[in-house]
């Protein structure tokens, strides 16, 4: 199946089928002025299946969140229909403003400026702890 | 600069020179009476302890500093609505060193973001309370000679006692340690203990129901509060509550090398029975927190001695 080819913009590729939906709200791809494709259940040699996102707009992605969310999806950016950056993306080991500490006890209830921090504690077992109070994300 | 905010904030090699510093303090007082002259110390008790605050004070008189600071939060600009953050830099601009206590877990940290000082974390929620390990481990230092090769009992809330899991951190770096955890079923060690702490440093151990039966292969035995209100079902609670009791009678099985550790305050958990006995070390524990204490002070303070 052929897609409309992205000539200036981003394609993130291997994406867990199911999971495309997820990442197009995540990344708020809705508000992006520009074509987005959000491909479901493409084959691929790799997966079997997959879901795909296009759009024909180079921008500046939140890649902390998508490889939170999406960690081994591979993020391709296109220019003059050429891939001059392609990366798969593993999770990342801080995360900043991603997700919300949920802890009552912790000082990021209290203190409204302080940015919600959390660090990689446990890459097989992809557990976030929050840097000041240490709760799971 | 260094500041101390959880006991894994150090090394094994600089625990042991804190408590060196400490055994040198005990030995000659009087060398370090005057080593923090000029120097303040600024305890920030965001909420009370009266113990804790006494014990940093009490350390930085013996070290001829002096202390400013306030005892409670209520009456102090965080009751106001200052942040943090504020308060510290207000109080940096006065003290050489700063000891804080806050409800809030890592406040600390925030602290220390935005000062110029040590910050040493008295205590922050149910988070970190290094400087209570700090008198833990020179208490066993000092009672059994070694913190390596070591048997030691945790019993009673290990689920939510911050001074458990400070203490299974720290031991499970030294060799040939194994603890034996003794809790009722809903106050057991929570996961990431086990799966964060314990498994990845390859420390043995073993969950157990009954004191009695843990008790004559103990090294050190540490007692915990269990507070009613912990448990979900009030008729568990009455069952076992005595059975986490240390009595004259659970004592008779242990070894006469064995030591009883308890970070204080006391309710009932250890019969004042037991209070003679001269495994029972929980009170010379506490004086134990203000060397610790002051030889943390000096190595924050890069004071040489
Ligand atoms: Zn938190």
């Amino acid at each position: 199946m052929i897609i409309g080819d992205i000539v200036n913009g981003i394609v993130i590729d291997h994406i867990k089928v199911g999971q495309g939906e997820e990442i197009y709200h995540a990344l708020e791809l809705d508000k992006l002025d520009a074509m987005v494709i959000v491909l479901h259940n493409a084959t691929s040699a790799a997966m079997g299946h997959k879901d795909v996102i296009k759009f024909d707009k180079i921008i500046d992605l939140d890649l902390d969140k998508l490889s939170y969310i999406a960690p081994g999806v591979t993020v391709s950016v296109i220019k003059g229909g050429e891939v001059v950056v392609s990366e798969e993306l593993e999770l990342p080991e801080r995360l900043v403003n991603v997700v919300q500490c949920r802890n009552p006890r912790c000082i990021t209830s209290v203190e409204q400026e302080l940015a919600h921090e959390f660090r990689l504690a446990n890459r097989e077992k992809r557990v976030y702890r929050c840097i000041y109070c240490e709760s799971e994300a | 600069m260094r500041h101390l905010l959880d006991i894994m904030d150090f090394s094994v090699v600089e625990l042991q020179e804190l408590i060196d510093c400490a055994m040198d303090i005990i030995a000659q007082p009087k060398k370090y009476a005057e080593t923090c002259h000029g120097k303040k110390l600024a305890t920030l008790f965001f909420e009370p302890s009266t113990r804790t605050r006494l014990s940093f004070e009490a350390a930085m008189y013996e070290l001829g500093g002096n202390v400013l600071g306030f005892s409670d939060g209520s009456n102090s600009s965080a009751a106001k609505g200052e942040s943090v953050s504020d308060t510290i830099e207000v109080v940096s601009c006065y003290a050489d060193i700063i000891a804080m206590r806050h409800p809030k877990e890592g406040a600390p940290l925030v602290a220390t973001r935005r000062t110029g000082v040590p910050i040493i974390n008295a205590g922050d929620g149910g988070h970190c309370h290094p400087t209570q390990t700090l008198a833990d481990l020179l208490t066993i230092h000092r009672e059994l000679g070694r913190l390596d090769h070591l048997t030691i009992g945790l019993c009673g809330d290990l689920k939510f006692g911050r001074t458990v899991h400070s203490l299974i951190a720290a031991m499970s770096r030294y060799e040939g340690v194994r603890f034996v955890l003794i809790s009722p079923e809903e106050l057991r060690v929570p996961g990431y203990v086990i799966n964060e702490i314990m498994e990845p440093a390859g420390v043995p151990y073993v969950e157990v129901r009954s004191l009695e039966e843990a008790m004559p292969e103990l090294d050190v035995l540490y007692m915990t509060r269990i507070q009613r209100e912990r448990f979900t079902n009030q008729e568990e609670y009455m069952r076992l509550k005595d059975s986490y009791v240390l009595t004259p009678e659970k004592m008779k099985t242990a070894k006469q090398e064995m030591r009883v550790l308890h970070p204080l305050p006391r309710v009932n958990e250890i019969s004042v029975a037991v209070d003679d006995d001269p495994r029972a070390a929980y009170f010379r524990q506490a004086l134990n927190g203000k060397y610790m204490r002051m030889a943390l002070i000096l190595k924050l303070l890069e004071v040489t001695v």
